[in-house]
């Protein structure tokens, strides 16, 4: 249990970072797991006329899980540039598919390393993935304008 | 308010119990190195070796294909194949003909609602001419329908002009009867409801249901996929003209479900899916259709599900089903009251004290419940998080997902105790604040 509910985790889906959409947003996604029926919308503010992220924002409700995630994700991105965070989420996405084999690289993830725990309980692992996968969408749109 | 288990009836000794969990294989498993807790038989239940024997018997030694072919074993699958249909129409008060196989509920209950829409085409003449929908007319159903009572109405609505309305639930989860009585009227072609609550665990006024629907002349269709397995189903004595469930919440395989009607109606109505072993006569043009129920049970069927949910049927028959709601009552009232004994737990449905079935689904302040499930696996306990395919029952109630404790025939007051005990410490290690 305390590996996968790290205090980190349970401190952030209690006081989340991040949330609050401000709208005008250089990129938007929504995300659900239809499992669940846990959300998240999500913003993607990039620093303008430049692909480097500024902040991002978001909204929605769901899991201990997938609140932290969102959170961490929005702690991890401000300052990348695109192709970093988009390097970034698919490092997030490989340890989280490897059902434990892979540990998340501190380096790139930072903080979201704490999620580590997650990638051996394959039901869970979507509950991570939901606001990255928002992320990716969103800055798919950002960058495409 | 329907009573479930009469009380004239004897309890299930732990004697018995012991006996009963010994007929089932997985329940003596474990599940993250602790002895399986499985509360998850409103999902779907376990299954007794003698229904797992059944299956593996039939296709060791009976094997064959049904309804085509004159050698012996293809007789002798034949013959299995319809008593399990006399067994199953038996348990519930029916006549073999008004049995249909169906692969779950969810296809009993489409079954009925495209077979309505292929007659308001203009299919199955003038027989089925009493099926026919016009714009206008009125489909009822209630706020706290399963998605498979909900979602075939509101696509007949959707193809026929129909208007879908349903019935509103009270904040307790009883249906606003005062309000059925409006909104039944004289459009109102089809009625229907649950049996009992997949989520609230509440049993619905059928009777009064149904008395309101047969006065306007609507079709009464129940979903008895919570109710089939847990008590006594009285098709007949309940006057419902349909009624749908499923093989595997009652002790069955997965893959059978059962399509009760009325036999003449099932006559009447044009069939759903079409091929073979439904027909009498096929030319290049068109066809000519058997009678119920073999016009429903286009191609190769379920031959060794149906027969293993007859010996499910038979094992239930064998302890009695109002012993088993009984028992279950029992436990669905233990779980309520002690979920309400704990800080930050709130139950949806019917309060302790007021009749449930065996089952309670709560909400745990601040805490979602795929966290609580989460828990309570890592204990072994298993529960169902989520909405539970009733997405606009948790609106109503203001929650996204609950955590459901499902019991049955095999569950135990110990093991209502342990999740009890976990759901408690669930709600400390989360830090819910009392």
């Amino acid at each position: 249990m305390e590996s996968l509910y790290q205090e980190v985790i349970l401190d952030l889906s209690r006081h989340p970072h991040g949330v609050g959409l401000e709208g005008n947003a250089s990129g938007t996604a929504h995300q659900v797991n239809p499992t669940c029926g846990d959300e998240v919308t999500l913003e993607v503010h990039l620093e303008p006329g430049t692909d480097r992220i500024r902040s991002i924002r978001w909204d929605g409700h769901g899991c201990a899980i997938s609140q932290a995630s969102a959170s961490l994700f929005s702690d991890l991105a401000p300052g990348l540039t695109a192709a970093e965070l988009s390097e970034r989420i698919e490092v997030f996405r490989t340890a989280m598919r490897s059902r434990g084999t892979i540990e998340p690289d501190e380096e790139l993830l930072g903080d979201a390393v704490a999620l580590g725990g997650v990638s051996r309980y394959v039901a869970r692992v979507k509950c991570a993935m939901l606001a990255w996968v928002a992320g990716e969408e969103a800055l798919a749109a950002a960058v495409s304008v | 308010m329907t009573v479930i288990a009469p009380p004239t009836f004897a309890e299930l000794t732990q004697h018995e119990i012991d006996a009963i969990r010994r007929d089932f294989p997985i329940l003596s498993g474990e599940v993250n190195g602790r002895p399986l807790v499985y509360l998850d038989s409103g999902a779907t239940s376990q299954k007794p070796r003698s229904v797992i024997d059944t299956e593996r018997d039939y296709y060791e030694h009976e094997n064959a294909a049904v309804h085509r072919g004159a050698h012996t074993l293809a007789a002798l699958a034949t013959e299995r194949f319809e008593d399990a249909r006399a067994t199953v129409a038996r348990f519930i008060g029916a006549r073999e003909n008004e049995i249909v196989w169906t692969s779950n509920a969810t296809e009993a209950l489409n079954l009925v609602a495209y077979a309505i829409g292929n007659a308001t085409a203009g299919r199955g003449g003038d027989a089925a001419k009493r099926f026919r929908l016009s714009p206008g007319d009125e489909l009822l159903v209630t706020e706290m329908e399963h998605h498979a009572n909900l979602l075939p109405w509101q696509e007949l609505a959707a193809r026929t002009g129909a208007v879908l309305r349903y019935i509103p639930i009270a904040d307790d989860g009883a249906l606003r009867m005062e309000e059925a009585q409006q909104l039944v009227n004289s459009r109102t072609r089809v009625v229907a409801f649950t049996h009992v609550s997949n989520v609230l665990g509440i049993v619905n006024p059928v009777s009064e249901l149904v008395a309101l629907a047969h006065g306007v002349g609507a079709l009464v269709v129940l979903d008895a996929c919570q109710s089939a397995p847990h008590f006594a189903l009285d098709v007949v004595g309940l006057d419902v003209d349909f009624a749908a469930f499923s093989g595997h919440k009652m002790l069955g395989p997965t893959g059978v479900g059962v399509l009760y009607g009325r036999a003449e109606l099932l006559d009447a109505l044009p069939p759903f899916l079409t091929g073979g072993s439904m027909i009498t006569t096929v030319t290049m043009e068109s066809a000519e259709y058997l009678p119920a129920p073999h016009r429903f049970e286009a191609g190769t069927q379920r031959v060794s599900q149906a027969i293993a949910l007859g010996s499910a049927v038979d094992y239930l028959a064998g302890i009695g089903m109002s012993r088993i709601a009984q028992h279950e009552s029992a436990l669905g009232q233990l779980l309520v009251a002690g979920l309400e004994d704990i800080p930050g737990v709130t139950v949806l449905g019917p309060r302790a004290g007021e009749p449930r079935v065996g089952l309670a689904s709560f909400d745990v302040r601040g805490v979602h419940s795929h966290d609580i499930g989460q828990f309570l696996d890592d204990r072994g306990i298993a529960v169902r998080v989520g909405h539970h395919c009733a997405q606009p029952l948790h609106r109503r109630l203001g929650v996204t997902s609950s955590t459901r404790a499902s019991a049955y025939l095999y569950t135990t007051t110990d093991e209502v105790g342990e999740f009890l005990d976990a759901v408690r410490d669930a709600t400390t290690f989360f830090g819910v604040t009392p």
